[in-house]
């Protein structure tokens, strides 16, 4: 019986939870909608396949094309110098390449810097590939190597862990910051601190929800996301996800609770909340994939925790890797919770006054 | 006996603001308990030094012979707390809303059930509690302060927004539910509802508390004239004024002597009722006769003066 209160509490919290319309559109509707958009279209292309346009005959290319290098180069053949050119100025080829005797040369442009370095270290490991062959020695490594990355490179494999982590981020960062500030402002904080239940049973149940709700959310978008349409193909080790999914939850509960301890209003949480958790689905690479992401935003993405969450899930569930390789982000997730969740606890007050 | 709650030289400031300067009462068992007073006046804050939920910076409250701070977790199952109509889990039905608290006491289901039907909410128990009127939800709110059968009782501003029929409705629980014997102490700055439901009220202003004792006690001390009037035109001005000094003659008193004429009520203020009423009477005037003692509004606004506070 000594739990009574914990299970009350934790019905109260779910009926809340699931009879709340615009709760369900943004923690599950939106994003689910999300991942459907972004899963279409890249269902069948691959993020990081290039578009090679070849000038007159490029034998470089057309070799390590027969070596594998067909899994990330698109190549089309023109004669024409000039519609190539102007092929790569309007973005529909990548890169135009002519070879001059043992010159391989390439023109691209510079509107995707992104693309234009995957393209120069492509480029470059084929020529250097090229004169390994020519010292007749066998390759001591292949190109093998690629075929790894393009399987981690396919589109809905990074689309369903980042927009999974931004879902479980926000919804866990929300749903704590409002219920705080809401049972603050009707007094219910206040008329539960007058029952004879602990404020270790009233914290316990809401996370009890906040992880029963961030794991429905998981369930969902796997679900839909593995559906033969979109192609998700969970790796060994996704079971991983889950332990990495509680973390993720606490992790942001806390970043909720800091907001809720602060906004006097639901109004001023949910932009707060709102201030943290967009810039850090942009820089934490929840909605572009770091790999492709500027350097800039790869090492400010360091200081997110996000960042942590959502590599982590795409270690476990879409590279291949192994479940230890989740451990390092479940540390740094939990560090972070006891920290946030420390200061949190500092600032909390019972009342407005 | 020992008083039910104890409250000896009670001190809380709020930075430069005084809420509670020195503020001392006993409420006893079984009583209904009023503390009046303006908004502002410090009725909340003491209410909630005796609760438990706020430390005091000075002076001693005990609750059942035990002190009220810090936080005392025996205590809790023995008091009930209505803080506001809104004071709900979100979107929970008035049954689901009051089985939470009911779980969170102990108490079973069924004994909520009752609780509903007794506050007259068992048709309306399936109602998501924000659909509630404000009668309702005030209802709601005392009968979740009262799941688990506490011993005493409190109310802050429990008839706050709601219209006069949902007042005397909710009037009509309060009475019941201290005749049951429980101990009631409950905040109002509306003076007819103290008058009509307490034996005792407190009359606090900043953060002082300016008189206790019974309604009826603290009006009669005030010894104000009773005003009497009947419709207009029965009687003239004159017979009115002899009216009024025959009775202040007999009395031996001067003051308070008055008569005035609106044209739809003539009213004489006097302290010997018997002689005007019977003057009255004599000249067959009584057509729209009412008599008017003073309320425990004029004891409150002679404590605290006239002058308008927002």
């Amino acid at each position: 019986m000594r739990n009574q209160g914990f299970a009350s509490l934790s019905r109260a919290m779910f009926l809340g939870f699931v009879r709340d319309r615009s709760a369900l559109v943004f923690s599950i509707l939106l994003p689910v909608l999300f991942l459907v958009f972004f899963g279409s279209i890249y269902k069948n292309s691959t993020v990081g396949k290039i578009n090679v346009i070849e000038v007159g005959k490029v034998a470089l290319i057309d070799q390590a094309q027969a070596h594998g290098a067909s899994a990330i180069l698109k190549v089309t053949r023109t004669d024409s110098l000039s519609k190539a050119l102007s092929d790569v100025r309007t973005g529909s080829q990548d890169v135009a390449v002519i070879q001059h005797g043992d010159t391989l040369i390439v023109r691209y442009s510079v509107a995707d810097q992104t693309k234009d370095s995957i393209v120069n270290s492509v480029l470059s490991a084929i020529v250097q590939d090229a004169n390994q062959a020519a010292t007749g020695q066998a390759p001591r490594y292949t190109i093998a190597a690629s075929q790894v990355e393009d399987k981690s490179l396919k589109g809905i494999q990074y689309v369903t862990p980042g927009l999974l982590g931004w879902a479980l981020a926000s919804g866990a960062a929300f749903g704590a910051a409002i219920t705080l500030v809401s049972w603050r402002q009707n007094k219910l904080l206040r008329r539960l601190r007058l029952a004879p239940v602990s404020t270790g049973s009233v914290v316990a149940a809401r996370i009890w929800i906040s992880v029963a709700v961030g794991l429905i959310q998981m369930a969902v978008f796997l679900a839909i996301a593995t559906l033969p349409y979109f192609g998700l193909k969970l790796s060994a080790a996704w079971w991983m996800g889950v332990p990495l999914v509680v973390c993720g939850i606490l992790a942001f509960m806390s970043i909720g609770l800091l907001i809720g301890a602060f906004a006097k209003t639901q109004q001023a949480a949910t932009s707060i909340a709102n201030l943290i958790i967009l810039p850090m689905a942009f820089l934490g690479g929840a909605f572009v994939p770091l790999d492709f992401a500027p350097a800039w935003v790869r090492e400010a993405s360091y200081v997110m925790p996000l960042r942590y969450l959502v590599t982590g899930l795409q270690n476990v569930m879409a590279r291949g890797e192994g479940p230890a390789s989740a451990l390092p982000a479940i540390g740094i997730l939990l560090g972070f919770t006891l920290v946030v969740s420390g200061i949190a606890v500092r600032v909390f007050r019972w009342d407005d006054i | 006996m020992p008083s039910i709650i104890s409250v000896r030289e009670l001190r809380k400031s709020y930075g430069d603001v005084v809420a509670a300067d020195g503020v001392s009462f006993d409420v006893e068992a079984g009583e209904f308990f009023g503390i009046l007073g303006p908004n502002g006046a410090g009725k909340t804050t003491t209410l909630e030094i005796i609760e438990g939920l706020r430390q005091p910076d000075g002076g001693v409250v005990t609750v059942f012979g035990q002190p009220a701070w810090p936080r005392n977790p025996g205590l809790l199952p023995r008091i009930g707390v209505q803080l506001q109509a809104s004071s709900f889990f979100e979107r929970l039905t008035a049954r689901e809303q009051i089985r939470t608290f009911a779980a969170l006491y102990r108490v079973p289901a069924s004994r909520a059930d009752a609780m509903l039907d007794v506050v007259g909410l068992t048709d309306s128990a399936g109602t998501r509690t924000e659909k509630l009127s404000g009668g309702q939800a005030q209802r709601l709110s005392i009968a979740c302060a009262l799941v688990h059968d506490p011993e005493l009782l409190f109310l802050d501003e429990p008839t706050g927004a709601l219209d006069p029929q949902a007042r005397r409705n909710l009037w009509d629980l309060l009475r019941q539910i201290s005749s049951s014997g429980r101990t009631v102490v409950l905040t109002t700055h509306h003076m007819d509802e103290a008058e009509s439901l307490c034996d005792r009220v407190a009359i606090m202003d900043h953060g002082r508390i300016l008189k206790a004792g019974p309604p009826a006690a603290l009006v009669r001390e005030i010894d104000q004239p009773l005003r009497i009037s009947v419709q207009s035109g029965l009687i003239s001005a004159d017979q009115a004024g002899a009216l009024a000094a025959a009775g202040s003659d007999q009395t031996g008193h001067d003051g308070g002597r008055q008569v005035t004429d609106d044209g739809v009520s003539l009213t004489i203020a006097t302290r010997d009722p018997a002689a005007v009423l019977a003057g009255l009477a004599d000249r067959d005037a009584l057509t729209g006769l009412r008599v008017q003692g003073a309320t425990l509004e004029d004891v409150f606004l002679s404590l605290t003066g006239r002058e308008y506070r927002a």
